[in-house]
């Protein structure tokens, strides 16, 4: 406890830097996967292959993909930025099915009346479809951001800053203090960002208090 | 670093000298399927009885959820370093870091499976006479057998991770290939291990989404 208190800015500034690298890709992931789960859903034979691609993806250890990616990309590999790419493909990996999962779970008959009604294609994605996938849309992101948040502190292996270098500088030293909030504050961060998104889904979906908890 | 780090990498990876000896690529490879299937197998002897348990007679289900969802906010490398702190070096300190982020997976895989036969299903087993037992071991386990394989596939990828960053403190394994490469900036030479892992990782995942389709009961629904 007294070894936090004494470095309570050397972790906040790693929180800050590992909040700064996980935000983008939950972001990026969620943002590209409502297009791609479209796409996905519009041929059954994409979809399958979407889904198939995904799993394998999602099968790949994250150091070795951190250690790839500068090559493909052209980043450095102690590089954020080569960070946020390879947790974006992760994101992606867990939200594109999750994302198809949702839009597959709104009823057609609805969609049918919504255009009955006159809705034009994009307005009813945006007021029909969109809200009626909220919840499970919700459900993944909330995978995507906690499976992030704790993915990002591979990268202080390579020496990449965010609480993973507590890791990485506990152990050579051997301050188990050190350690230990390393794994306390990367939970709580990610639990913290997790209760973060239930209320902002309770903001935006009011009417899905009884569905929004549900996980895969 | 001059020529492409792939092209070195790919060269590293066909030397015949990589492929002998204590720390040639069979051995390596050899030893970190050996903590997978180890890791896997201890977690799976803790997690599956209870997970079937759990699904079955319903008892824990919240503790058992709540605990999934939860193990996913664990940093790996974070177990990885205190338990190796704690235990020293050695198999001990991994071992234990593998069990405690497989079981989540295997948890949920057994007790998804007994929740997912159709209760109308159970119910008729039960007015043949079946004792619980039998409903568990002969309409249950069979009818769910796909999700079981589910979570170990889920365990399985989340160990032969973690068994990689169980070379960072100090054992055998393919992670040795990146660490040495790390610590020397090889970069090809981190490139040719992190290929090796990958492929390890691929082949274990499609063995088991083989094993998934095939253990699925004629006539059930894909899972």
């Amino acid at each position: 406890m007294s070894w936090v208190l004494q470095n309570l800015d050397v972790i906040i500034g790693y929180t800050g830097s590992h909040l700064l690298q996980a935000l983008p890709p939950i972001l990026i992931a969620f943002a590209l996967s409502l297009p791609m789960a479209k796409l996905a859903n519009a041929r059954g034979w994409l979809r399958t292959g979407v889904t198939t691609t995904s799993g394998l993806l999602y099968a790949i250890p994250s150091l070795p993909l951190f250690v790839l990616l500068p090559g493909i990309v052209g980043t450095g590999v102690r590089s954020p930025l080569n960070i946020a790419v390879a947790l974006s493909l992760y994101g992606l990996a867990l939200m594109v099915p999750a994302a198809s999962d949702a839009f597959r779970s709104v009823d057609r008959i609805v969609l049918s009346s919504a255009t009955a009604q006159g809705y034009a294609p994009g307005a009813r994605f945006l007021r029909v479809e969109l809200p009626l996938a909220g919840p499970v849309l919700l459900a993944g992101v909330r995978v995507v951001a906690v499976s992030t948040i704790s993915l990002v502190t591979v990268g202080g292996v390579l020496g990449v800053p965010s609480l993973g270098m507590l890791f990485v500088d506990g152990f050579r030293r051997g301050i188990l203090a050190e350690i230990a909030a390393g794994v306390v504050f990367t939970a709580v961060l990610a639990l913290l960002t997790d209760a973060l998104l239930v209320l902002l889904g309770r903001a935006l979906m009011p009417w899905s208090r009884t569905t929004a908890g549900r996980r895969s | 670093m001059t020529g492409n780090p792939f092209l070195e990498a790919l060269a590293w990876l066909a030397d015949p000298v990589h492929w002998s000896g204590p720390s040639g690529i069979p051995l390596r490879t050899l030893e970190h399927l050996g903590y997978t299937v180890l890791g896997v197998l201890v977690a799976a002897l803790i997690a599956v009885p209870l997970g079937l348990l759990v699904g079955h007679t319903g008892v824990g289900k919240g503790v058992a959820v709540t605990a999934a969802g939860a193990a996913r906010a664990l940093p790996t490398l974070g177990l990885v370093t205190l338990f190796a702190l704690l235990l020293g070096i050695g198999l001990t300190a991994p071992l234990l870091a593998f069990v405690v982020l497989a079981v989540p997976s295997l948890l949920a895989g057994a007790y998804a499976a007994v929740e997912s036969a159709d209760p109308s299903t159970v119910d008729a087993a039960r007015a043949q006479g079946m004792t619980e037992w039998q409903i568990l071991t002969k309409v249950e386990i069979p009818l769910g057998m796909p999700l079981i394989v589910g979570g170990f596939r889920g365990a399985t990828v989340q160990v032969v991770a973690t068994a990689m960053l169980a070379a960072y403190v100090g054992n055998g394994g393919l992670g040795r290939y990146i660490f040495l490469g790390l610590g020397s900036q090889d970069y090809p030479l981190m490139i040719a291990g992190s290929l090796l892992v990958i492929a390890l990782a691929l082949l274990l995942d499609l063995v088991l989404l083989l094993t998934q389709r095939l253990t699925a009961p004629r006539g059930a629904l894909p899972a």
